[in-house]
């Protein structure tokens, strides 16, 4: 018992001494980067600055792996043990708004007017989380390629058509230069799907679920444009211009660098490893099957959990964290898109004249929000198995009706989603 | 009442209490949960009441009916054929998307036959759930003899003595300790169909002949690939087991079949055989068991596909359960997974048992 007491003392006396913090009210927070050492030491600088900032609050940070993150909440979530603070991929919000996880962001909407559209995260009206960055997909090639392969340069204002584009990629399957013409990144199969090729999809004209009502996919997905879209996808690999579902990670990683792929589907969180390593890569945008180039837009947010019983303290950290420097130096250290024009200029990608500069006006005039419904959970999931098996080699209309049942099952079954 | 479980056995069950109650806890507790579960469609999470719905999921999952499809004839009645001669049919989707045949709603080609000029096409509720269930069975028919006769066969070369024999017990005793996650990413590599070790050795093998396969990326080896990497992880264990039957005959009985002038053969056949029973039929239903429960190398080395040839019903369960939030759909497939395991086990211990 006197040990315990004399430790407890020591314990105290070490707290007290270490901070002048013994009124600083806890504030706990979950992140999902844990094991990506440069995402690991950015999160800890703002939650560092921000508790040397203020005397009210001190936040505590536990980081998780990102594979398990969204498993660990809802578990939290079911247990009824959420941290304050929490991070939330951007199309998984409105499932977590809706179920009740998290509650509105009290922050002030001015604060964030120069956001960019895909940052913000609406659920029902309310803002529930914003991000100090959104993130965006890019057609990575060599200018080298391009000359080679005597190739337009496509722009924003014109990118290449679709026709266009097979003929790029037919090109560089002739020259015999590249094991493959096109790598998509195919192994990944989680969110990277819908994410990277819901896009094209877009761009043809069909969509994951009407986005009017969210109450059904029928006509969207399998309708024409979706038909025509899942013939094309399916010829990608058909004619061998893309590895498949079973393609080796190591290889996905490693392919472009080493000029294995002629061109690369990719995000641009991997631009900064990429320039590295290859000079003369060219980010080109979308190509543009008839309705626009697009691209998908909103990545990880920040946004306070429904039991957070310091909801104005955890507003307060959230509001310290979407200053300019550090959306400039997440931007600088991983590639993502600043949040806000001011914090673009800083950075040196995007700055005017950077290598990524087109990308900041692309995901403020391009980005595609994914369908924002709770829904979305389940019709990211069966939207990822279509692409596979129709890559695979499975009859296109079959697997697009499939599919369309499936999520309208689903609709149903949570009786509309709260639509 | 008063029977020996009960009375003058306190220590019994004082040192039963932590099993029992972790097993009941965390085993017996979760399936009745499941069961409950299953009669309802109670979601992961959501905002909506649950509601009792009564076997909807289960004829959901097991919905099955047969439509014929007559071939696509001309004006003049006859038979549509293709390049290769074979008659065309209608699509299935012109019946089960048509208002006229309510009752096809939303089901799927599952497999078809030709009978006569028709096509006979069996559609199902649930066609990945059916392939999971197909997958499951095959996968538990071949693991389960060919992983106990492997596990024989080393646990029979590993009982002698010979210098180093631990070496060898080691080695063939390694993978189970391994995580199976481990060892899937492992095999993926091994498995791959560009340079991956497999197709290599084999090229060298055939001096280039072979031709590179994509293991995991092909429906007809995708499954087997699964099957053989399983049976290489824990075919270690089962020899431990085995090791520890062929360690209990007494070696009178042997010496004595010696004496009789019994061949090696002979040997094992009347003495080392009868010697397993025991062992024999624990071997065959732990296999079964722990095959039936296949998910750490789908999830990892294929996610189901190719084209749900490796989807299985436990994969399903959790894909359902957690990844789409569906607990009720989850916890109907564990429900029957139960009773399918149930059933066999029942079967195995029928055809195994004493005869007096």
């Amino acid at each position: 018992m006197r040990k315990t007491s004399i430790f407890a003392t020591a314990l105290l006396a070490s707290v007290s001494l270490s901070h002048a913090a013994l009124a600083q009210t806890e504030l706990s927070m979950w992140y999902h980067g844990a094991g990506n050492e440069v995402e690991s030491k950015l999160i800890n600088q703002i939650v560092d600055d921000f508790n040397a900032s203020q005397e009210d609050w001190e936040v505590v940070l536990e980081s998780f792996p990102q594979g398990s993150y969204n498993d660990s909440i809802v578990a939290a979530a079911l247990a009824g043990n959420l941290p304050d603070i929490i991070d939330v991929d951007g199309p998984i919000m409105p499932n977590w708004a809706w179920s009740g996880y998290m509650q509105p962001l009290p922050i002030d909407e001015s604060a964030i007017a120069d956001f960019l559209p895909g940052t913000k995260g609406y659920w029902d009206g309310k803002l529930y989380s914003i991000g100090l960055w959104d993130a965006a997909v890019a057609l990575y090639a060599r200018e080298s390629t391009l000359e080679e392969l005597g190739l337009r340069r496509p722009t924003l204002d014109e990118p290449w058509t679709g026709d266009e584009f097979m003929a790029a990629l037919k090109a560089a399957k002739d020259s015999g230069n590249y094991k493959f013409a096109l790598d998509l990144g195919m192994n990944d199969q989680g969110e990277w799907y819908p994410y990277a090729f819901a896009p094209f999809l877009w761009s043809y004209g069909g969509g994951i679920v009407d986005r009017e009502t969210y109450q059904t996919a029928e006509g969207v997905l399998n309708g024409d444009a979706g038909l025509a879209f899942g013939e094309w996808w399916q010829s990608l690999f058909t004619e061998g211009y893309a590895p498949g579902t079973s393609e080796d990670p190591a290889d996905q990683q490693r392919g472009f660098i080493e000029g294995d792929f002629a061109f690369q589907w990719n995000g641009n969180w991997r631009a900064v490893a990429t320039l590295d390593e290859v000079d003369d890569v060219v980010f080109l945008p979308a190509p543009d099957f008839g309705e626009g180039n697009k691209i998908g837009g909103g990545s990880w947010q920040f946004g306070i959990s429904a039991t957070s019983e310091h909801a104005d303290g955890a507003a307060q950290f959230i509001e310290f964290a979407l200053q300019d420097e550090y959306l400039a130096a997440f931007s600088d250290a991983i590639g993502l898109i600043p949040s806000t024009p001011s914090a673009a200029k800083m950075t040196k990608n995007y700055a005017e004249g950077g290598p990524l500069e087109a990308f900041f006006a692309l995901s403020e005039e391009q980005a595609v929000l994914r369908p924002v419904t709770p829904g979305y959970v389940v019709q990211s999931k069966v939207f990822t198995k279509t692409l596979a098996d129709i890559a695979n080699g499975a009859d296109v209309a079959d697997t697009l009706d499939a599919a369309v049942d499936e999520i309208d099952a689903d609709i149903e079954k949570n009786s509309g989603y709260g639509h | 009442m008063a029977s020996k479980l009960t009375t003058s056995n306190r220590t019994g069950w004082l040192f039963a209490l932590p099993a029992v109650g972790l097993i009941a806890l965390f085993i017996i507790v979760p399936f009745f949960l499941a069961f409950g579960f299953s009669l309802t469609n109670q979601r992961l999470i959501s905002p909506n009441p649950t509601e009792y719905v009564g076997f909807e999921n289960y004829e959901s999952l097991l919905g099955l009916a047969v439509i014929t499809l007559e071939p696509e004839r001309d004006d003049g009645g006859n038979i549509l054929r293709d390049e290769e001669g074979q008659p065309e049919y209608p699509r299935v989707r012109t019946i089960t998307r048509s208002d006229d045949y309510p009752q096809y709603r939303g089901m799927r080609e599952w497999f078809r036959w030709q009978s006569g000029d028709n096509a006979r096409v069996v559609i199902a509720g649930d066609v990945i759930f059916m392939k999971a269930l197909v997958n499951t069975l095959t996968f538990v028919f071949v693991v389960a003899p060919v992983q106990g006769g492997l596990a024989l066969c080393l646990a029979l070369l590993i009982n002698q003595k010979l210098r180093g024999i631990n070496v060898f017990r080691t080695v063939f005793f390694m993978p189970v300790v391994v995580s199976i996650v481990v060892v899937s990413l492992l095999w993926r590599f091994i498995y791959d169909g560009n340079d991956g070790l497999l197709n290599n050795i084999l090229q060298g093998l055939t001096f280039g002949l072979f031709e590179p396969v994509d293991w995991l990326g092909n429906t007809d080896t995708a499954l087997g690939s699964i099957i053989a990497m399983s049976i290489w992880q824990a075919v270690g264990f089962h020899m431990v087991i085995w090791l520890s039957g062929l360690q209990t005959i007494s070696p009178t009985l042997y010496e004595a079949a010696e004496i009789e002038g019994a061949s090696k053969w002979q040997a094992f056949r009347y003495v080392t055989w009868p010697g397993l029973r025991n062992t024999a039929v624990l071997v065959l239903i732990v296999i079964t068991m722990q095959s039936f429960a296949v998910f750490a190398q789908v999830d990892v080395m294929t996610n189901g596909g190719p084209l749900d040839s490796t989807q299985t019903l436990v994969f399903q369960a959790v894909e359902r359960g957690y990844g789409k939030q569906d607990i009720s759909g989850g916890s109907t497939i564990s429900v029957i997974l139960f009773l399918v395991v149930l059933a066999i086990s029942l079967l195995q211990r029928y055809l195994t048992r004493e005869k007096a």
